[in-house]
């Protein structure tokens, strides 16, 4: 009997391609956000009310993944952005080379801020390093107020998380002290953002700090 | 479910491994996974039955470690290991802490057949 030691990453190859996608946006000054959150929290449309507000004060391309249909992608390019869709077909994550893949469909020349909407789920994606600058998991109120105890990597592994449907405060079951209070004891460095698609509530101050993350300023 | 490309993953890193080894039958894999990885452990194993079922890594087996969450404090040095997903220092009840075991998932060795 013999034993072969080893000792290596079961992703290094993602690891791998995702360092060198973060050395394309850093050589290009691009900050690149990874947009995670359960399906129907309202990443798509937190990402069209942030773009409206940035509309001609930063240069933002996307990536949009989803198992099927390039619905998302079409709503983003109403409004005038460059956007690649990625279909999974099946995949519950986007991986490193999928996003360095649909890269080379972006002018990186010309863009300050890179915003990846990954498929929508809590658990794969927090595994894969796609090279982003940080990830931002959203936290819709319809959701509940312990998403953050049932899905810890993700939160563990998110720098921001935005509170969405605050609107609905009122009619759901969820408390958001108690959602705060269970994302910090996960992750006390978070940054929380409180948002309303619907209201606008909440959308200048995050869409601010989020361009002041960006070089051009 | 990403545990069927996370097995598929362990295939290709065991396929390499061999080939630069010169080969040999497959008994057992061993494999280190966090509690904190986001993979289920049970998932894998299951996976890499299905899929290796008949390749020539049929029969080899999946021994998985799994590693409990320890973090670093920052602020006072303090090693401990996290408790009810309480992401504190217990002795200084600072948040500066430091995930240093729990995100493991790595193929730490494979044993062979002479």
């Amino acid at each position: 009997m013999a034993v072969v030691t080893i000792e290596r990453k079961v992703l290094q190859k993602n690891d791998e391609i995702a360092q060198q996608n973060r050395e394309l946006f850093q050589k290009n000054g691009i900050f690149v956000i990874n947009l995670v959150s359960s399906p129907g929290s309202g990443k798509t449309s937190l990402l069209e009310r942030t773009l409206e507000h940035l509309k001609g004060k930063v240069r933002i391309a996307v990536v949009e993944g989803d198992v099927q249909t390039d619905l998302d992608a079409q709503r983003v390019a109403k409004l005038g952005v460059p956007v690649v869709q990625i279909v999974t077909n099946g995949g519950c994550h986007l991986e490193a080379k999928l996003v360095q893949d649909a890269l080379s469909n972006i002018d990186v020349a010309n863009v300050d801020l890179l915003v990846i909407e990954n498929v929508g789920n809590l658990v794969c994606p927090a595994g894969y390093d796609l090279g982003e600058s940080m990830k931002v998991v959203i936290a819709s109120t319809t959701e509940g107020d312990d998403k953050p105890l049932k899905y810890p990597a993700m939160f563990r592994n998110a720098s921001v998380l935005i509170i969405n449907k605050t609107d609905l405060v009122p009619y759901v079951n969820c408390n958001l002290g108690e959602l705060k209070k269970n994302a910090l004891q996960i992750n006390a460095n978070l940054r929380v953002f409180e948002t309303s698609c619907t209201t606008g509530a909440g959308i200048p101050e995050w869409s601010e700090w989020l361009r002041g993350k960006t070089k051009r300023t | 479910m990403h545990e069927l490309s996370i097995a598929e993953s362990i295939v290709d890193i065991i396929g390499d491994s061999l080939a630069r080894n010169g080969g040999g039958r497959v008994r057992s894999v061993k494999v280190r996974i966090g509690e904190l990885s986001g993979v289920v452990p049970e998932s894998v194993d299951f996976c890499f039955k299905a899929i290796t079922a008949g390749t020539s890594l049929d029969g080899s087996t999946l021994e998985i470690e799994k590693t409990h969450i320890v973090a670093l404090c920052d602020d006072c040095g303090k090693e401990s290991s996290v408790e009810g997903l309480v992401f504190r220092c217990p002795k200084c009840g600072g948040a500066n802490i430091k995930v240093i075991s729990g995100n493991e998932l790595q193929v730490v060795e494979i044993e062979l057949d002479e």
